[in-house]
């Protein structure tokens, strides 16, 4: 049928155009690349729609040969906890100088959707040490897509919103072999990172494949004091391949393998000696499907975890443990989008089936007693069904865009042992639940004259997380108490509103947003003074329950003014408030928050000097062992230069963080482990063309 | 129709996961020898008869025994069948003798087969040991068959019986029932005895008996929606729960009550009193 057009000028046209459709969001993130200067912005993604509803935040990941596409990231190799750390929205809650926990309008794991590619990936610690974006790297991705609350929900059901980390593929770009190599070095933590990449791509057939490495010892904070455990190594490779069936349908397969060992967290009594992960999916593009639907996704993956948590290292422990967590996902999706008129729509299935297992081993000092064991995570199955359906309305000098996620997910305890534990707390829990959930939301833009303004209500909620539904004594170091789980819980609902008003004139670009959620039977652990400590030294027990409601406040203001075509500056202050019912102030909500980047660059040469910093925590949380974290500003800066050398390009980029030396730590530092100081590091890039 | 075939195929997968069912079924056993899944403790020969001791131990342990036995008539080979059958453990000690609370010798569903329970309060040794009595009648003619018994300290070591004078100054037997411990709720059930004098041990009835479980090795923890044992009248054992919150070494801390409340014997955890004088141990 199509071999038809397969001959001379016309053959080329169309797949152009084919291809235009089909890799749409790739093409949009390229072009992105070319206009984009900053090491973050606001990307619109819609093409025909002059006035584009989305308020995603995209992070582009420089890696490799890209890096020297983009001299925009201040440290090319940088970890991509890094990366999404100097993004707008996105916080880190740390707990050692690796696997930071990504936190979106002041809401962490368990109220997000974090997906890689659109897959669902669940960690097994049960202490959040491994977060999903701990077993990516940036040498595997492109660029991350940052969704606020129900604009998340395309890829999973979320209340603080969606985070999707996008894998780099050649996708069919007639490049043939491009290969590069880079090595980079950091001072202050004796850190070596060493990656490459080797791909083949022709408008049939393409392959990527990577590799990257990469070790540190302990970092030094502010003042010169060492922090111990604060080592990690770690390395991924990832191979990912697409073939054309034909000029119309694809088929693409991805694999990551990531594997992090020795890693230390210096705010736990534990550290870790092994975080593993598999990750592959396969899937089937085409760009026309049944009747008007066009570019047709479906993708299957599955995941594997393995981690494993030791305190063998620790000289001063009161009990030796073990405590190995597993996370097998498998899931799917499929999508397909219709344009009629002024609508667009993107209607989408998904499910995942997860399952959860995590056990603690205990040694008595007493070595004639026998060890102690509990499934802190009785194998929880989770079954989840979706449907996702979106409509974007283009209206005159507006446009509105509805979405909706209606799902069903179904929580077994598969594990005998583990459902007797969970009734010794609830005698008539049932092995069984099933849950709907659901999401609506709407999006509204509307430009008046040079001034745009965005608008969304939406409501969502989710179920709980298989730590809040079903955790077992888990040890929460930050408030020193044990988690119970509790089956019964009701699901959290959050209706939310949220206001843009973004003010793009020549050369400055002033935007204003704020947030707003009203989440109604939060989540959130509570003192249950009945129950015995379990880990020794621990002040008490929590149970997980409802709050009757929870409100949430953000608020930022983002700058940017282009000073002349080669300097740029960009500014952002961000202001947060999370309360209960009661008026008491949440835990792991930000003081004011700021930063400013002046950055210079031109042809080939690139500078910048950024400066964060935040205000006295005023509203700090002391039951979850909150403190007030003080006032902090670091100043950070950078130089990058390419040179050519033969054909190929060399690129070098060096620069010192934290350059006074402050002693620091923020409220996302877990009992307030102080962060990096001094550090000076360099990366050179070179890229085979 | 490759999503209606995919769809289709997930839906019968996510079927099969919830389809699964636990098995519990027991195969029936039909044996010829109704004991043979007991373990035999000892057998002796009397007037001519053998004597069988079966217990579900592997020996006389300190603590709650449950025997089975059976009388053969070792001329005919048959066993002896409702015969009336008393029995008397007796502790032979270097200064005096003494009995220990056992039960009444009662019929099963198998007419050769008699049971009932022991509680031995202390082991034998060298010197001092216990000897078993039964007395059977069969067709009008009485018989004794008396023997020696080896009786040990269990062999995990956990204590399962507490010989304690009470605040009422009477000597109180309290032994734990055996179980098979588990990381849930489990059925907890211990039987209390009234030492009168060296010979008789009767039950005592309508006692409370305070249980708080405790794992020393992690810091003294202990677990929730544990019940405390209440006299049951039906098997005139007091029986409460036992909450489990992981294997290992647990002591069950005790305080037994009498009706009118008063406290017999065991103090409360707190803590400075990290354990009862009175307690139950577990492992497993």
């Amino acid at each position: 049928m199509k071999t038809e057009y397969s001959i001379g000028l016309s053959h080329s046209t169309i797949g152009t155009l084919k291809k235009t459709k089909l890799f749409f969001p790739v093409l949009l993130a390229m072009v992105f690349h070319c206009f984009s200067t900053a090491q973050e912005s606001k990307v619109d993604l819609v093409t025909d729609s002059i006035l584009p509803v989305h308020l995603e935040e995209v992070i582009v990941i420089s890696s490799y040969n890209k890096a020297l596409e983009h001299k925009s990231h201040h440290k090319p190799l940088s970890t991509l906890d890094e990366y999404l750390e100097s993004s707008n929205k996105v916080n880190m809650i740390k707990r050692g100088a690796y696997a930071w926990e990504p936190v979106l309008n002041d809401m962490s794991s368990e109220r997000l959707s974090i997906t890689i590619d659109g897959m669902r990936v669940f960690g097994a610690c049960t202490d959040k040490m491994d977060p999903i974006t701990s077993y990516v790297d940036v040498s595997n991705l492109s660029d991350v897509h940052v969704a606020s609350g129900q604009q998340g929900a395309e890829q999973g059901t979320t209340i603080g919103g969606g985070i999707d980390l996008r894998l780099e593929k050649s996708n069919f770009k007639p490049k043939g072999w491009v290969g590069s190599v880079e090595t980079g070095g950091e001072t202050n933590n004796e850190a070596q990172i060493i990656g490459g990449e080797l791909n083949y791509s022709d408008e049939a057939f393409y392959v990527d494949t990577d590799v990257i490495y990469r070790k540190a010892e302990n970092y030094t904070a502010g003042g010169g004091e060492e922090v111990p455990f604060s080592q990690f190594e770690k390395y991924n490779i990832s191979a990912n391949a697409g073939y054309k069936v034909s000029d119309d349908q694809q088929i693409l397969a991805s694999f990551i393998y990531d594997e992090a060992r020795d890693v230390g967290y210096p705010a736990l009594p534990m550290d870790v000696s092994l975080a593993r992960a598999f990750i592959g999916s396969i899937s089937w593009k085409q760009s026309n499907f049944v009747g008007d639907l066009k570019n047709w996704e479906t993708k299957l993956y599955a995941n594997s975890i393995t981690h494993i948590m030791d305190d063998s290292q620790r000289p001063d422990v009161p009990i030796r443990m073990d405590m190995p967590g597993w996370s097998d996902t498998y899931g799917y999706y499929s999508q397909a989008e219709l344009t009629l008129n002024h609508h667009k729509f993107l209607m989408k299935l998904d499910g995942f089936y997860n399952r959860s297992l995590a056990e603690m081993t205990m040694y008595p000092n007493n070595p004639n007693e026998r060890e102690m064991f509990m499934l802190t995570w009785p194998d929880v199955r989770t079954i989840n069904s979706g449907f996702y359906a979106e409509d974007e309305i283009n209206l005159k000098e507006s446009s509105l865009k509805l979405s909706t996620r209606l799902a069903i997910q179904g929580f077994n305890v598969a594990d005998e042992f583990g459902l007797n534990s969970l009734r010794i707390f609830y005698p008539e829990m049932n092995q069984r639940q099933t849950r709907f959930l659901k999401s609506v939301s709407a999006a509204y833009h509307k430009k008046f004259k040079t001034l745009h303004v965005n608008g969304g209500l939406s409501y969502g909620d989710r179920a709980p997380s298989v730590s809040e539904g079903f955790g077992f004594y888990l040890f929460n170091s930050f408030d020193n108490h044990d988690y119970i789980g509790d089956p019964d819980l009701k699901n959290e609902k959050a209706i939310e509103t949220n206001v843009k008003v973004s003010l793009p004139l020549k050369k400055i670009n002033i935007g204003l947003e704020a947030n707003y959620f009203h989440t109604m039977d939060f989540i959130i652990g509570e003192v249950n003074p009945d129950l015995s400590v379990m880990t020794i030294g621990a002040e008490g027990v929590k149970v997980y329950k409802n709050l009757e409601y929870a409100d949430l406040y953000n608020i930022s203001l983002d700058t940017k003014y282009e000073i002349t075509p080669e300097l740029l500056w960009t500014g952002l202050i961000s202001y947060h408030r999370g309360t209960d019912q009661d008026g008491q102030n949440l835990p792991f909500i930000s003081p004011i928050a700021y930063n400013s980047m002046m950055q210079y660059t031109t042809g080939t040469f690139s500078g910048s000097l950024t400066m964060r910093g935040a205000a006295d925590q005023v509203n700090f949380n002391p039951v979850f062992g909150e403190d007030r974290s003080n006032a902090y500003t670091v100043f950070s800066m950078a130089l990058g230069k390419s040179f050519p050398v033969n054909n190929d390009t060399v690129y070098v980029k060096a620069g010192v963080e934290n350059i006074f030396d402050e002693f620091y730590s923020t409220y996302t530092d877990w009992n307030n482990i102080p962060r990096m100081g001094r550090n000076f590091f360099m990366t050179i890039s070179y890229a085979i063309n | 129709m490759k999503t209606i075939k995919f769809f289709l195929a997930t839906l019968i997968l996510s079927m099969t996961f919830i389809s699964c069912s636990d098995n519990n079924d027991d195969p029936i056993v039909i044996s010829e020898n109704p004991l043979e899944d007991f373990n035999m403790l000892i057998s002796f020969k009397a007037n001519n008869h053998s004597v069988e001791i079966y217990s579900e131990q592997q020996q006389f342990s300190v603590g709650y025994n449950e025997l089975f036995f059976r009388i053969k008539d070792d001329a005919s080979d048959n066993y002896i069948t409702n015969a009336d059958v008393t029995w008397k453990p007796i502790m032979h000690m270097t200064s005096m003798m003494h009995s220990c609370p056992n039960s009444m010798v009662s019929k099963t569903n198998d007419t050769s087969v008699y049971t009932g329970y022991t509680v031995f309060q202390m082991p034998g040794n060298l010197d001092e040991y216990w000897e078993l009595t039964i007395e059977y009648t069969v067709e009008g003619q009485t018989y004794n068959a008396t023997e020696r018994i080896e009786v040990n300290a269990p062999t995990d070591g956990k204590k399962t019986v507490n010989v304690f004078m009470g605040s009422d100054d009477t000597r109180y037997v309290l032994a734990m029932m055996p179980m098979t411990p588990e990381v849930a709720v489990n059925d907890f059930s211990a039987k209390l005895f009234k030492m009168e004098n060296m010979m008789s041990f009767p039950a005592v009835k309508n006692y409370k008996v305070h249980i708080d479980p405790r794992m020393p090795s992690m810091g003294n923890h202990s677990s929730p929606n544990n019940e405390d044992l209440i006299f049951d009248t039906s098997s005139d054992t007091y029986m409460g729960k036992l909450s489990l919150t992981m294997t290992g070494y647990w002591k069950i801390n005790l305080k037994v009550e009498n009706e009118t409340g008063e406290v017999l014997k065991g103090e409360d955890i707190t803590e400075e009193n990290e354990s009862s004088s009175l307690f139950f141990e577990l492992e497993f």
